[in-house]
Order: structure tokens, then sequence, then C-alpha cells
């Protein structure tokens, strides 16, 4: 749990953010509790890249920015010979509605994310990284620019780290507000000094990514996820968690839970642990709804949820996606139409505009929740926001189309009862909601 | 003609050397925060002072100016509160607290007190939900888990700190 | 080569191919908006999704490469269902009132949601209000609600204008495409932006609400301005210009026009058009029949001739007379006895007459700039005297192309330059010949001899270096070396680097005919006089072809003395001009009012005909010189048609690529040193350049067409102790002139930058060559 200063406890099986006090971020607290000890192995014992990027493999490591891609063979596309600048990037940029995990890692632990940065670099031949941090979050910011700063000074960054000849100089660039620089195409525009407008792929950054050169863009808590990886094995990793779910996974538990907060579990937890973990539902609630995965994705109904386990794999087949991590649970108090009336409202603020699709359905599909909500909804609505979101999902640049279409759908399909209610009636079905 | 103080140009010159040679642009942003912290808001001025300084068309600042939220194109209180409503934020009391906001101040969102001290808007998620309600003060400061009390220490400080030269 | 089967049918495409490139070279339509084959791709309007063989989701044609054995469905009822989607999108901020809108009629929008059937919208809440803008006189962004944010205009700005002048500010639905500050938009190749601009959003503010488009006849013309020859579509309503377009000419213009090309019609329906014959009587300007102005025009030149001899007689020909005019204005004087014959207006330095080995000429097809990969541009106002020649340049620096530049001012030319090396004019000829050193150095080829002393500085090795390298190179000179009082030299000089390099060389070339002036012989052939020796040598009779001395001879005021002087001066122009001096105005028609040819910079005859009957009382010229030649019973004008003229030309169209050649024989000599004290550099502004564009309201508007200031450095500045913002007086020769003094911090040291063809700067004599400048 994060209460600010206080005692920090992730659960009994956190890995990245065990013994974390809230005040022991330094370079030197982190050395104390063996940290940069996995660099210096590849370092002084000169491990191949190659096997470096095996034992990732084998960790089953899947990214944890929302896509859940592998994250050794996302490695192993970059191109190993290629004779000039290649880049590593790490998205701190977390802005997905629910999800604040990140933030945690790059203030409590930053170095854990240093080292693992510069692990990835040397297994990818990157001679810069930028780490893009979300603008909202200031004071991370600034606690990451100290990190970087005394991993300069204490040779874990710069030319030559450690005497072996290998070079790797990360920055921070901060974000001012953005949601879409999330989408990894978009935080390379912006990184570049241009508008956060995703890029059509391919090329992909493997092959054309921050000023055209070959690029790797993983989350904070994948990278972070890599110096423990290197120091007990891939294997030790993937037993974890489950097979094709290696390792453990910070959830970042949200909305009608008792202590809201960060959870770092093993791949495949009980949703009933995790919200256990969370203090159980807020004022002994009952849980209606959650979304597994971050906004983005499809809204479960709470039984559902209970017979799910928290890994991709589990999510997936119940109807999901395990997405950032990001568990927003509302009780039975609350109308599913204001809920995605909020997340719609989001998509069409955040919507880059460079689609068609997306820069108009999103208003659109805001609108017309917006009267459903308001009692202004008429009887083909609930056709129309699902024929509109279905024009949306799968024809634009980038997944915020698909983002935007996939809450509609889903809180539609679940319940759609609510909708219909508010149409007909043109009142709320949930008696008293918050 | 310097529009920026040293101070803030060498704020800028430090970001810009953080990426290779020839992409000064990579510190638009960064340089736009800088100019923002020292006038308040970014003047059509402001941003093609900036535009020299790092060698783009001005229209290509303006494009960042106004894609990102956190500029201000335009002059605001001497204090900028931003609350989350964001869906997690909204379960937590975020509702609560901008309604709170909202009345205390006699304000809407988008706007300014008649003092001048504060202007209120709502800000898409944080990344700090679980600590909601959440508020950004000046784009800087994130004031977390905002009781009603806390809102109300909050605006009292706020309305005192500065006082009529502003920050 | 990657095949490929598109709607069942098989093609062949290069690998980076595009799925559209591949439809497209089936003849296979996509529907699409924001791709544009001249563009990056930015595959945002999704219109072109086309279902692709294992693909779960339709795919964008445009941005979708090919790949082998890829099979894709651009019709498919997954493609039809996805782009009418689109669509739907599209319309859902779009205004429906296509009826008012200024684009209606030839507007992709309207014309792709006709093709997919009247569906009434399902979208019924308020649309988005955007405001209008102001982008200055050309471009009219009045209807911005209209704009799709296809960003075709910003990729525009960018990418072949080379400047981003317009952007896409905000995010998301709100979303628009402004201009900074709302400062106008002052590329010289604006007016591209309304044609790729899909919608009705940006618009031509001349030809605004004036006709709609299927009001308009389209006939073909060529440009009447620079050298290129842009190809043109002329529109026109009533016997009256409506409009001028781009016709795609990829060798030429590609699909651009520059804005010259673009507005200047605005000049043929002016004002100051001249509609009938007038003769001078007692000082008065009388309206006479063609009969009267003709006998009378006859009359005189005979009457000169005859007590002077033909010599007394001199011919000045505009470079943007038809190849037509030029050769029968030729005829005409040397029929009557005089060799004083040439078009060559603006040139200085005749020495290289009689030594050259053919017409000169770009030295290249202009199609293929775009590959060079080395490029020395030498005393050339790039930009605003060949707009479309730096666009091509700017593509190939895209590609790698080193680019340098050579020139008396260190202009932006818009494109990233290798090397640029700026000195004063008179300084030019030394810097060149220290860059043929240089190069002969790296080559280990012979200096030439007069060069021995010349040490090259580090920048001449630099460009020497740059041009030692790569395969294909060229070196050319723009209009301020072929003005230059030392032309011939620098040509010369250009001939040994080429040489030396293995580069191709040529001149980037004036205007519309200076290469169809050579052709038509419109240059003394055998010892007459040239335009600088006529004028200094004033004449007692002239003829003045759509010239306009004042403006377009190199020595203004030498031409005006002479003129003045002149016992006979007739002046053949479509407008109202030299009434102080001439006898007789003769009204004669402009490009879009008589057939005619044009031979660009590469030696290419383009022939057009009229697109409208001529105005008024105006003939065309070649007719009008026809019927003067039978008047005087001279040889050679019994002919009826174009066509008889034109088998008449002393080089026939298919042999001037045979006659086409810069090399020189005259001899390079020890560059000599600077010029002692400040001396003027002249540019010619794009819009003050010829007699049409001056007449262009909306063009004389732009930034282009400011007032000339006295333009120079800040150290220039004070070593003449004026300030910026004051007005100075200009002492050129017999001229002076008062001006603003302005800083400008791309004149070199000891130079000062003072436009040439305006009223305000015209009593100036020369364009180059010392000045003085006094506090006024
Ligand atoms: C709209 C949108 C927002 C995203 N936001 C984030 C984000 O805040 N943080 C993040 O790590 N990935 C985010 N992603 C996913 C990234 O594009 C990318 O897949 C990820 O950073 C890759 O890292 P990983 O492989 O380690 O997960 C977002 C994607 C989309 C489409
Ligand atoms: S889907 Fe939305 S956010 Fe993504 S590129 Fe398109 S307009 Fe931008
Ligand atoms: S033409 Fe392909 S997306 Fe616009």
């Amino acid at each position: 749990m994060s209460a600010p200063g206080g005692f920090l406890d992730y659960g009994p099986d956190a890995i990245i953010m065990a013994g974390l006090t809230g005040s022991n971020w330094r370079l030197a607290d982190y050395v104390a509790r063996g940290g940069y000890s996995a660099l210096r192995k590849i370092l002084t014992e000169r491990i191949p890249p190659t096997t470096v990027i095996g034992e990732v493999k084998r960790s089953a490591l899947r990214g944890r920015g929302g896509a859940g891609f592998p994250t050794g063979l996302k490695w192993s596309f970059m191109p190993q010979q290629y004779q000039g600048d290649k880049y590593l990037v790490c998205n701190s940029d977390e802005g997905e509605p629910g999800t604040f995990k990140d933030r945690d890692i790059l203030r409590y632990n930053p170095h854990v994310l240093i080292e693992g940065m510069a692990i990835a670099a040397y297994a990818m031949g990157c001679g810069r990284g930028y780490n893009y941090i979300h603008g909202e979050i200031w004071e991370t910011y600034e606690r990451a620019e100290e990190a970087v700063a005394e991993a300069y000074a204490a040779g874990f960054l710069g030319t030559d780290i450690l005497g072996s000849g290998f070079s790797f100089l990360l920055h921070n660039h901060h974000g001012y507000g953005a949601y879409i620089c999330g989408e990894e195409t978009a935080l390379l525009e912006s990184l570049e000094g241009k508008k956060g407008q995703p890029r059509f792929k391919p090329p992909f950054p493997a092959s054309f990514g921050l000023y055209g050169k070959p690029t790797t863009i993983n989350n904070t808590e994948t990278f972070a996820a890599v110096p423990w990886i290197i120091n007990h094995g891939g294997e030790a990793f993937l037993n974890l968690g489950r097979p094709n779910n290696g390792g453990t996974k910070l959830f970042s538990v949200s909305g009608d839970v008792a202590r809201p907060g960060n959870f770092e579990v093993p791949l495949g937890t009980p949703f009933a642990t995790l919200l256990d973990m969370a203090g159980g539902m807020r004022d002994g609630r009952k849980l209606k709804a959650c979304i597994p995965g971050g906004s983005s994705m499809p809204v479960l109904p709470g039984d559902v949820m209970m017979q799910t386990d928290m890994d991709y794999d589990s999510i997936a087949k119940a109807g999901s996606m395990l997405g950032s991590g990001a568990v927003i649970v509302m009780n039975d108090t609350r109308c599913m139409v204001k809920s995605l009336l909020r997340l719609s409202y989001f998509y069409y603020e955040e919507s880059c505009g460079q689609c068609t699709p997306c820069r108009e359905g999103t208003g659109w599909l805001w609108r017309v929740v917006d009267r459903i909500e308001h009692g202004q909804g008429r009887a083909d609505d609930i056709d129309l926001l699902l024929s509109v979101s279905d024009n949306i999902a799968g024809r634009t640049i980038c997944a915020l189309g698909d983002a935007a279409a996939l809450p509609v759908k889903s809180f539609i399909r679940h319940f759609r009862d609510e909708f219909q209610h508010h149409i007909d009636h043109r009142q709320c079905l949930v008696p008293a909601y918050i | 003609m310097t529009m920026l103080s040293p101070e803030a140009l060498k704020k800028i010159d430090r970001e810009v050397a953080k990426y290779p040679p020839g992409h000064r642009q990579s510190a638009v942003m960064s340089a736009l925060a800088i100019a923002q912290d020292e006038k308040g808001w970014l003047a059509p001025e402001t941003m093609d002072f900036v535009a020299r300084y790092l060698g783009m068309p001005p229209v290509a600042v303006y494009e960042v100016a106004t894609f990102y939220a956190m500029y201000n194109l335009a002059p605001t209180g001497r204090h900028k509160v931003t609350v989350c409503t964001n869906l997690p934020c909204a379960l937590q009391g975020a509702t609560r607290a901008a309604a709170q906001l909202k009345e205390r101040l006699g304000i809407g969102f988008g706007e300014t007190t008649p003092d001048g001290a504060i202007t209120l808007r709502e800000g898409e998620c944080m990344g700090a939900c679980g600590d909601a309600p959440v508020l950004l003060v000046d784009n800087k400061r994130m004031c977390s888990s905002m009781t009603p009390d806390r809102l109300d220490a909050l605006v009292d400080e706020l309305k005192a700190v500065g006082g009529a030269d502003g920050k | 080569m990657l095949n490929l089967e598109i709607d069942g049918k098989a093609v062949q495409v290069a690998p980076g191919s595009t799925v559209m490139d591949a439809a497209q070279q089936l003849g296979i339509h996509v529907p699409h908006f924001c791709y544009h084959k001249k563009l990056s791709i930015a595959a945002n309007c999704r219109m072109c999704l086309v279902q692709v063989e294992k693909a779960p989701k339709p795919l964008p044609a445009c941005a979708t490469p090919a790949a082998e054995g890829m099979k894709a469905w651009t019709h498919s009822e997954l493609a039809v269902t996805a782009q009418k989607a689109v669509m739907e999108f599209l319309l859902v901020n779009h205004p429906l009132d296509c009826p008012i809108c200024d684009q209606g009629g030839e507007c992709q929008l309207q014309d792709l949601a006709v093709g997919y059937g009247p569906s009434a919208s399902r979208y019924r809440e308020a649309k988005r209000v955007v405001s209008h803008k102001s982008l200055g006189p050309l471009v009219s962004a009045e209807e911005m609600a209209r704009c799709i944010q296809c960003t075709r205009c910003v990729r525009f700005g960018q990418e072949i204008a080379g400047a981003m002048e317009l952007g896409m500010i905000g995010r998301g639905e709100h979303s628009e495409i402004v201009a900074f500050g709302g400062r106008s938009v002052d590329s010289e190749l604006s007016g591209n932006m309304i044609d790729i601009c899909p919608v009705g959003a940006l618009t031509s503010k001349p030809f605004s609400y004036a006709a709609r488009t299927w009001e308009l006849s389209r006939r073909k013309s060529v440009s009447p301005h620079d050298a290129l020859g842009s190809n043109l579509v002329v529109q026109v309503k009533n016997d009256r210009v409506m409009r001028v377009l781009p016709l795609e000419n990829e060798a030429v213009n590609e699909c651009w026009i520059s804005d010259k090309d673009r507005f200047s019609y605005e000049a043929l329906n002016g004002p100051e058009r001249l509609t009938a014959p007038m003769i001078r009587q007692g000082g008065q300007w009388i309206a006479v029949d063609w009969q009267t102005a003709l006998d009378f025009t006859a009359h005189a030149l005979k009457d000169v001739t005859a007590r002077h001899g033909g010599a007394a007689l001199g011919t000045l020909v505009s470079p943007h007379a038809t190849l037509e005019e030029m050769t029968l204005a030729a005829r005409l004087t040397r029929a009557l006895g005089s060799d004083n014959v040439d078009f060559r207006l603006r040139q200085a330095d005749f020495r290289g007459d009689g030594q050259g080995e053919g017409i000169p000429w770009l030295g290249l097809p202009i199609a293929d700039i775009n590959d060079q990969d080395r490029v020395l541009v030498i005393g050339s106002f790039l930009r605003k005297d060949h707009p479309l020649i730096a666009q091509r340049l700017r593509q190939a620096a895209k590609k790698g192309a080193q680019v340098s530049m050579l020139h008396a001012v260190a202009d932006d030319w818009l494109l990233p330059l290798a090397h640029s090396w700026i000195t004063v004019p008179s300084l030019l000829p030394a810097a060149l010949a220290g860059i043929v050193v240089a190069a002969a150095r790296l080559a280990g080829a012979a200096v030439p001899a007069a060069l021995a002393g010349v040490e090259p500085s580090e920048r001449a090795q630099a460009i020497a270096a740059s041009l030692a390298s790569g395969q294909r190179k060229a070196i050319l000179l723009g209009n301020l070396a072929e003005q230059h009082a030392e032309a011939s030299q620098l040509l010369a000089l250009a001939q040994a680097l080429a040489g030396i390099t293995g580069a191709r060389f040529g001149c980037l070339s004036e205007a519309a005919n200076s290469v169809g002036g050579h052709v038509a012989g419109a240059l003394p052939q055998s010892g007459g006089l040239d335009a600088r020796a006529m004028l200094e040598n004033p004449r007692r009779a002239y003829l003045v072809l759509h010239a306009e001395p004042a403006f377009d001879c190199a020595n203004p005021v030498a031409a005006r003395a002479a003129l003045d002087a002149a016992e006979f001066v007739a002046v053949l122009s479509p407008f109202r001009h030299g009434a102080d001096y001439a006898s007789v105005l003769l009204p004669v028609a402009p490009f879009t009012e008589t057939a005619g040819s044009f031979v660009n910079c590469e030696g290419r005859a383009q022939r057009f005909n009229g697109v409208v009957k001529p105005l008024g009382e105006t003939r065309p010229a070649w007719k009008l010189l026809r019927v003067l030649g039978s008047l005087l019973g001279l040889p050679g004008f019994d002919f009826a048609t174009i066509d008889e003229v034109r088998a008449s030309l002393p080089i026939q169209e298919a042999a001037i690529a045979g006659r086409l050649g810069n090399g020189t024989r005259v001899a390079i000599t020890a560059p000599a040193a600077g010029a002692q004290g400040v001396e003027r550099v002249a540019d010619v502004p794009i819009h003050f350049a010829d007699a049409l564009v001056r007449r262009a309201p909306s063009l004389q508007q732009t930034a282009d067409a400011a007032a000339p200031c006295a333009r120079m450095n800040a150290a220039t500045l004070q070593k003449l102790g004026v300030v910026a913002g004051a007005d100075v007086r200009i002492r050129q020769g017999r001229g002076e002139a008062v001006l603003a003094a302005a800083v400008d911090a791309a004149v070199p040291d000891g130079a000062v930058r003072i436009s040439a063809a305006h009223p305000s700067t015209s009593a100036l004599e020369g364009l180059s060559g010392p000045i003085e400048i006094t506090g006024a």
C-alpha cells in the first residue's frame, strides 16, 4: 500500500518493489539491496548480448505497458549489426485511467529502472536512451532526474560504464499533458519535439524509430523486471507466474475498494486475492463491475471477475485484457451509463485528431452517451453506439480508436439494461449513484 | 531581444544537451514549460522566441503548445488548479472534490476567481488514481487524497500565497 | 519486383511500393483524401481502406507496403463498408451545403460522397464551428469548417515549398489549420495548397465565387513567366480568363505552378490594358484605327531608316515575347537594314557573343535535377527566380544531394545547403576561380594559366571537394550571374569547373523565352548592336516589343534617355505604358490571346493557342508584324497562319536540341580584385519581373511585392553612418533614389541590396556596380 511517506507494502511476493520504505530510493540504498549487481555481472563477465536476450526470452516476460508483447522477442527485432545510432526508450507516460504503478517505481525505486534500461541497452547495442515521463507527475520527474544524475556520478551510466567500454547515455524527458503520448510512436514523435501523433506502422520502431533510427520501447515496469531476471535467471522469473505469463505484475487497484493502491503479485493470482489485498470492497458494498486492465479494456461483470485469475491468458478468456494492470472496481451503486460517459469523454478529449474515425467518432460516441445519460436518449441510440464503435475499431492509425470503442461495446454488452432504462425512462436504473 | 531570463535559457540549454546534435527541437516541450514557468503563459511572442531559439518554424511550436494540455495559451490566475475527474478518481471522491472547489471558489471549470487567484481546470488521468482525489497545482505540485478539510486548507493557502504581486 | 494481385488482377511493382501504387498502376481508383503522390504518406484520412488477404482489419492502401504474393481487394464488401464508414465520419463535422461552397463541383469529398450514395446522416448533433483565417491575398481560408484535417497543405509547406507556414494546432476534434499568429502564407508556391486541398477549405482568393467550375471551359497554355515553361490550364468564361491551374507535366512543372503563373491572369482583365492603337499628336494621345496606326508606323520606320540608314533602328524585345513574335521582330528589323535587335535586356556583359558553341541553356533536362547528387548554384535568387527548380533541388537535397551556393546574398532557398559562400558581386569571379583551382588540384588537372596566382580559400576547397565526389553533378548559373558585369568570365569559369569535375553546366535562364530568343535569332548576328549598346549609343528609332525599358533593362536610366531622345518609338504591348516617349502605342495580345510558342530552359519548345479573343482592338503581335512587313513591302511576311510563321523559324523546333550548347571560347582571365566602397546587389523581385505580374493586383499585395529598401548588414549600416528605417539617398551613375534603409544580415559587408524593376529604383543605373549612400 502506498500511503504517502509511510511503510510501503506491495505484497509478500513483490520482487521489483520489495523492501521499499518510500525513502530508500537513492543509489546507495539500491546498491545496499543488491542493486546494479546484474549490470555489473553482465559487463564484467562480458556476457554476450544474445545471451541476455535469451534469458529475457526464457523468462516469458511480457510487456507491462498494455499490449503484453513478449519482451525478449521484441528485443531480438533490433538489428544487431546495424552501424549507427540505436535508441532505447522507456515509456513512463502512464496516463491510462486507473494506472499508477510506474510512478511508484520511478519515485520509490528509480534505480531498478535505470539498471534495467542499461542492461537492455547493452543487449540491443543502444547508445542513448530516454525515459519519457508523464507530465503530471512532475515531482517524480524531478526525482528521476536526481536518480539519473546519481547513476552517472557512480559510473552506471555514461561512457565506458564500469570500465567495460560500453556506453549508455540516459536522459529523462517529460510529457506535458497528452495521454496519446503513451502510444509508443506518438511518444517518439513527442520526443522529437512534435505533436504526439502516432505513426502508421509499418515501419515499426525497431527499424524506424526515434529520429528514424532503430529503437526499442518498453514500459517502465518491463525494464524494472529485468535486473531480477538477470540475477535469478529467466527460468526463476517464469516460475513465479504461469507458463506464458512469467513473473510478478504490479496491479493498480482503484475505485470502490477500501485501500486503493499498487500490489505486486505473481501473475495468475486470483482476482479475489487481489481484492482482499486492497482491503476488499469499500463499505462492504457489492462488486458490480470491474475493468481489469485499464480504462481501454472491456469491463467485466463482478461475478465473472471473481472467477478470474490475474494473468494475460485468464483475463483474455474471461473476455477482457490484462492491459496495463489497472483494476478499476465499481460497486452496485454505480451507474454504468455515467461511468461510460466519463470514459467516453476521456477518449474524445485525448484523441490526437489525425485520423478520421477516431477524431470524429470519439466525439460522436461521447455525445450519444451524454444524451442517454441526460435523459435525451433515442430508441436507436444503443445500436448507433455499437455501430459507431464498430466503425472506429480496427480502422485507425493507433489503438486509441479501439480503446475508445471497447469500453462502449463492453458496457453495452454487459449492462445493456441500464442503457435501455435510461432511454426508456429518462432516468437512472441505479437508485442512488454517487 | 531576449525574451527569457538567462536562468531560463540556461535551463533550456541543459535540456537541449540531452539530445543528439541536430535535434534541438526535441527540447521544445521543456523549453515551453520553462518559458511558461517564467511568464505564466505562452504568449505568441514567447512561442516565437522559443521557435527561433530552437530553430523551428513558429507554427510547429504553436502546434506543440496547443497539443499538450498543460500549456497555458492565455493568462491564468496566479495559481492553476487542475482536478482529475476521470472514472477511477470519480469513484474515489473526485466528483465531490470538484464540486467543493467550484462552490468554494464560485467558479466553474475553465474559469478564474474574480480576485485572480485561482484558475480551475478539469484534468484527465494524472497517473495517480490510487491517491484520489488528486489535483495538480501549477502543473508541478500534486496534492493527493484531498479530503474536504485538506481542500479548504489548500484553497486558503493558494489565496494567501503570492498576494497581489502574483508568483 | 514484387508480384501481387489487386481485385484479382496481377501486377508487378518495385520494392518499396504501396498497395495504392499497385492499384494505380492497374488503373484501379482507390478513394483517398490525404494521399498525394508528391507528399509524404500520412494515412490519416482512412478513406483508402482496402481488404488485404490474411489481415483481419481493413488496411490503408496508401501506407500498406506491397508484398510478394499479396492479394488485396479495393471494392470488396469489407473494403466498401470501411470506406463508407469513413465517409460518414468525414461528414459528421463537414457542412453539407455544397451548393454554396466555392469548391462545389470540384470537391473530392462531394464527388466521393455522391458516389457512396445519399445516406441521411445519423449524426444529429451540432457541427463543429471553426473560425475563418486570414492567410494573405492569395489563399482564402474563409471556410475552415470544411477542412477534413488531411494535412496535405501542411505537408505541402514542409516538403514542397520548404517552409512550414501552416500547421494543425490543437488536438482531436479541435484540431485546426492555422498560420502562426495570423501571419500570411508567403511562399511563392502557396497557390498549390488550393489545388491539393481536397475540399473547399483553402480556395483561391482572387477567384472567390467568381464562377462555378462547370461554367468554365478549360484550355491548355504555357506560362509566360520564368524559363521553366510551366504547363497551364487556363479556365475561361465569357471570353474572360477566370482562373489558371497547373496542367500536369512530370517533365516540366510536375503538378505545381508558382503563384505568378497562377495569379498573373488578373492583369489580363485589368484597367491598364491598352485596347486601341494610339498615336501621339501634338503631345496628345489619340485613339486611332489600325489602318492609321500601321500606316503611321510603317511610314515612320521607312522614313527614319531612309534618312539615317538601317542602323538607326533598334529593336528591343522582351524575353517574354513568343518565338514567333521574336522571329518576326528580328526579321522586320533586318529587312529594314538593321542588325540591332536583342532580347537580353538585363544583360550587361556581351563579350561572350560570337564565342559560344550554341544556344545557352540549362545544360541538362529539367527532370534530371531531382537526381543530381552534387549541385553548385552560382549567383541566383533561386527560390524567387526559379521557384519550381528550387523545389526540384529541394527534393534532390532530401535524397541526399549536396547543394552548394555561391552568391551575393545569403538568400534562404529553404533547402539544406552543403556549403554556402556569400561575397559581393564583384568578387564572385574570384571566388569561382578559387573553386576552379581547388578542383583542379584535387583532380590533378591543369590549373588554367590565368589562375596561376589564385590561392583557394577553405570554402573554395570545401565546395570543390563536394563537387569532386558524387556521380551526377550540375553547375548552374543564375540570373545574377547572367546579368553580372563579368558574366562571360563566370561562364568560362563554370565551364572549366565542369570540365574538371565532370559536371554538366548551364544557365537557369531568366525568362519564358530566353532560350527561344536565340532560336528566333532575336540578337545581333552580323555586327549589330546588343541591348546595351543600342541604349548607350542611342538610335533614332526604336521598336519595343512587350518590354518596358524602365523596368526590364539592365540600365533603365540609359534606356529612358535613349528612348526620350529618339525621333520615333513604337511600343507594342498589351498594356498602356511608354506614353512619355512613345510615338505610337500598338495593343498586342498577351499570351492568352494569341497563338505562340516558348522555348524553356531545357530547350523544349512548347506551343500554345489563344484561349480568349483579343481584348478590344488588340491584335496578336505576329499578325501585326506581318501587316507591318507587308506595308513596308519587305520580303518574308507573306503568310497567313501561325504555322506558316513556325515553318519559317530560323531553327525548326526539332532542331533546337542539336543547337543547344553552353561551351564558350572566352579565355579565362585573372580575376580582378573587388570594387572599392559599397556595391549594389540587385534582384528582380518575383512579382516585379514582367509586365503581367506587375499589374496583377493580388500578387502586388504579397510580401514578395513589398517596396524595395536599401538592405544591408549592420556593419555596413554603421560604416555608412545610416540607421535602419531612415531614408537614405542612393547614387548610382547618373541616377539617384531615396529609399528606406533596412538591416539584412543576409547581405555581405560592402554590399547593398536594392531590388530592380520597381518605380522607386528605376532611376538607378545598372543592376550592379558601385553606389554611394548618404543620409537623405
Ligand atoms: C492509446 C495508447 C496509450 C498507451 N499508453 C501507454 C502507457 O501509458 N504506458 C505504456 O507503457 N504503454 C502504453 N501504451 C502501449 C505502448 O504503445 C507500447 O505498447 C508499450 O509501451 C510497449 O512496452 P511494453 O512492451 O513493455 O509493454 C499505450 C498504447 C496506446 C495505444
Ligand atoms: S486512433 Fe486517434 S489517437 Fe490514434 S492516431 Fe488516430 S486520431 Fe490519433
Ligand atoms: S489516403 Fe490513405 S489514409 Fe488517407
